[in-house]
């Protein structure tokens, strides 16, 4: 897993609330056996008519390209829906190394932990000052100190991780390494129940 | 538990672990990076059910990537010592409808799988929730997850049922009070006299939504009803030591003056037959109600998604559904593919034929389901009404395998996500529960139950 420290970047607003994982990755994608080359598929109904590429809808965003950056910023309860991972793995496919929204749905959330993909939430009205803001403006993300800046006017908003959560993206380390360095305790554990 | 990190997750240890093909060909590719093997091969259940034909499932499957990821499952199954119910076996099916019915499901364990609808199984009183392919790899690796402890809801509904309304349409009018993302963050509890006067069935069919309103999992406290549908089933304890299980899961409940973090209350009689019209689950109306008119819905971002949602389906604010014509009806998924929701709508069709104008698929959850129908004549009585019954799997519930639902088209689904695309490229899903569906297959209309049963 990729590490995480600090990132400046350009934005993408999707300003649609209940973005489900049906959406992030239609499940006619899901039937590859790795977890490469999925960000070629990212929002795929949403982006082309017909599930054809020679056909882009020039509306969405991620047609449009004076949007970029690392930064994908969205309406509340985002990654709603399936569980698949192969909704984070999209995204990090594509370039996104942050979600930016009001309201994760748990399963999402750990899974783009998981990939290295950092949830962000903010407050309503931090997440309108965002969408209101100009294409060319950036954000910054700081992990470490859980801050995410509008870099434009300093405005700045704290957000919450797990300790545990938060040194393993900036070591990017997983869950398990630290599992399996439990092995004894979880065989004690076993046995304590027979 | 088996020990929690200060001021980060708890290591909490997995009973059982169900897999399927589509979400553990990657966790396992990354146990063998790590040249790992499964810890606990023996606490895995595997099984064939997103990415498979529903017809002629004893031919190679026709589709090269399907094949190729149900023939990984095999192998790595094979090679990891992991019990596989795949195609053509008696216990194959819809992973939550088979875990129950074998009596592999047993109250007060911790169960999770590569699949949100992993909550199915708290209605024997489990803690059950869906994790992602990471997830599936570190359970592989260690048989323990890190978990953050949830927030706890209940959610009382009590009270006789209206005739006509079954558990889907509870959990439908529960999700449309509290939206998509209302119990996010949550476990639920589902309690109250209309709860314990349900069958197993129907509990599985309200815990299987619980993820439909953003709750990763949702349990009901077991009971006798619980203790009968367990005993018996194949991999349920037998004799003495069933006896012994059921005086430990007697204690499975929750403590009369528990707290909540949030509590809700519900007359069952309020709750009538239900349908969506929207693009998520929490857009529901009762089936004679009207499409919300957008001068009536205050928060100006629900109604965004409102009039997203319509322009999706081709529907109009102030519209009302009973009368509409839809091309599809697909009676099946982990939410209502089990035997008493074929028993309820056979009881529904008896005698009668389908209307022409509807495409009628009747998908069996699991190879012991389908087997009953067989035995109890329910095909029969499917086949003469013009349906088309299907082998064992997902089918249209997810868009993936062969049967989708073409698009611009109507289909009442008793499936539980009726997203964009769900069920294929633009179809449009209208969720209801089994009786609702037998209704519309009869006349090829949205329909209220209440007008056809006596």
């Amino acid at each position: 897993m990729k590490a995480f420290k600090k990132i400046t970047s350009q934005f993408i607003p999707i300003p649609v609330e209940n973005i489900d994982t049906d959406q992030i990755i239609p499940a006619r994608f899901l039937k590859a056996t790795t977890r490469e080359g999925f960000g070629k598929n990212l929002f795929r109904d949403w982006r082309f008519y017909n599930d054809d590429e020679q056909q882009p809808k020039e509306e969405f965003i991620l047609n449009d390209s004076s949007y970029s950056g690392e930064i994908l910023v969205a309406g509340k309860n985002f990654g709603c829906g399936s569980s698949r991972e192969h909704a984070a793995w999209a995204l990090e496919d594509f370039g996104f190394r942050v979600v930016v929204s009001s309201f994760f749905a748990d399963i999402f959330r750990n899974n783009a932990l998981n990939n290295g993909v950092l949830p962000v939430q903010v407050t309503e009205e931090f997440l309108e000052k965002i969408f209101s803001l100009d294409k060319n403006d950036t954000l910054t993300i700081d992990l470490e100190n859980q801050e995410i800046i509008i870099d434009k006017t300093g405005e700045t908003e704290k957000f919450g991780i797990s300790q545990y959560k938060k040194e393993c993206l900036i070591n990017g380390y997983d869950d398990i390494d630290y599992l399996l360095s439990l092995k004894q305790e979880i065989e004690e554990f076993e046995l304590s129940r027979k | 538990m088996v020990k929690t990190i200060p001021d980060g997750p708890s290591v909490l240890y997995i009973d059982k672990h169900f897999i399927h093909e589509v979400t553990s060909p990657q966790a396992f590719k990354g146990l063998e990076k790590r040249g790992l093997k499964v810890f606990r091969p023996q606490q895995i259940v595997a099984t064939a059910d997103h990415n498979v034909p529903t017809i002629n499932q004893h031919l190679p499957i026709q589709d090269f990537l399907s094949r190729n990821q149900v023939e990984q499952l095999i192998e790595n199954c094979k090679n990891y010592g992991i019990e596989l119910y795949g195609l053509g076996h008696p216990y194959q099916g819809i992973v939550h409808v088979i875990g129950p019915e074998l009596g592999i499901t047993q109250p007060g364990m911790t169960i999770v799988c590569g699949d949100s609808h992993t909550s199915t199984h708290g209605a024997f009183g489990t803690i059950a929730f869906g994790i992602g392919t990471s997830e599936v790899e570190m359970v592989f690796a260690s048989q323990c997850l890190l978990q953050t402890k949830p927030k706890q809801m209940r959610i009382n509904i009590e009270g006789e049922l209206n005739r006509g309304v079954v558990s889907k349409d509870i959990i439908l009018h529960i999700i449309s009070k509290i939206s998509a993302s209302g119990a996010t963050g949550y476990f639920v509890e589902y309690a109250g006299s209309a709860i314990r006067n349900l069958s197993m069935e129907a509990r599985m069919t309200i815990c299987n939504m619980s993820i439909e309103m953003g709750a990763r999992g949702g349990l009901i406290a077991p009971d006798e009803t619980t203790f009968d549908y367990i005993k018996g089933r194949l991999f349920a304890p037998k004799g003495e030591d069933f006896e012994r299980k059921v005086k430990e899961w007697k204690e499975l409940y929750t403590d009369g003056d528990a707290l909540f973090d949030h509590e809700l209350f519900i007359k069952a009689e309020e709750i009538e037959p239900m349908i969506t019209y929207g693009t998520n689950p929490g857009l529901g109306i009762a089936i004679n109600a009207m499409i919300p008119k957008m001068e009536m819905v205050e928060d100006e971002k629900e109604r965004k998604t409102i009039v997203k949602a319509l322009e999706y389906m081709g529907l109009q604010e102030g519209q009302k559904l009973v009368g509409m014509p839809v091309k599809h009806v697909f009676i099946g998924s982990c939410t209502n593919s089990r035997i008493e929701d074929l028993r309820a709508v056979a009881e529904v069709i008896k005698g009668k034929k389908k209307s022409d104008s509807v495409n009628v698929m009747i998908v069996p959850g699991s190879q012991q389901v389908a087997r009953q129908v067989r035995e109890e004549g329910l095909d029969k009585i499917f086949s003469e009404a013009g349906f088309e019954i299907r082998q064992p799997g997902c089918s249209a519930c997810l868009g993936m395998n062969e049967d989708k639902i073409p698009a611009g088209e109507y289909c009442i689904s008793t499936s539980n996500r009726n997203f964009e695309g769900r069920q294929g490229a633009g179809a449009r899903t209208l969720l209801a529960s089994p009786l609702t569906a037998a209704a519309a297959a009869l006349t090829g209309v949205v329909t209220d139950i209440r007008a056809i049963i006596s």
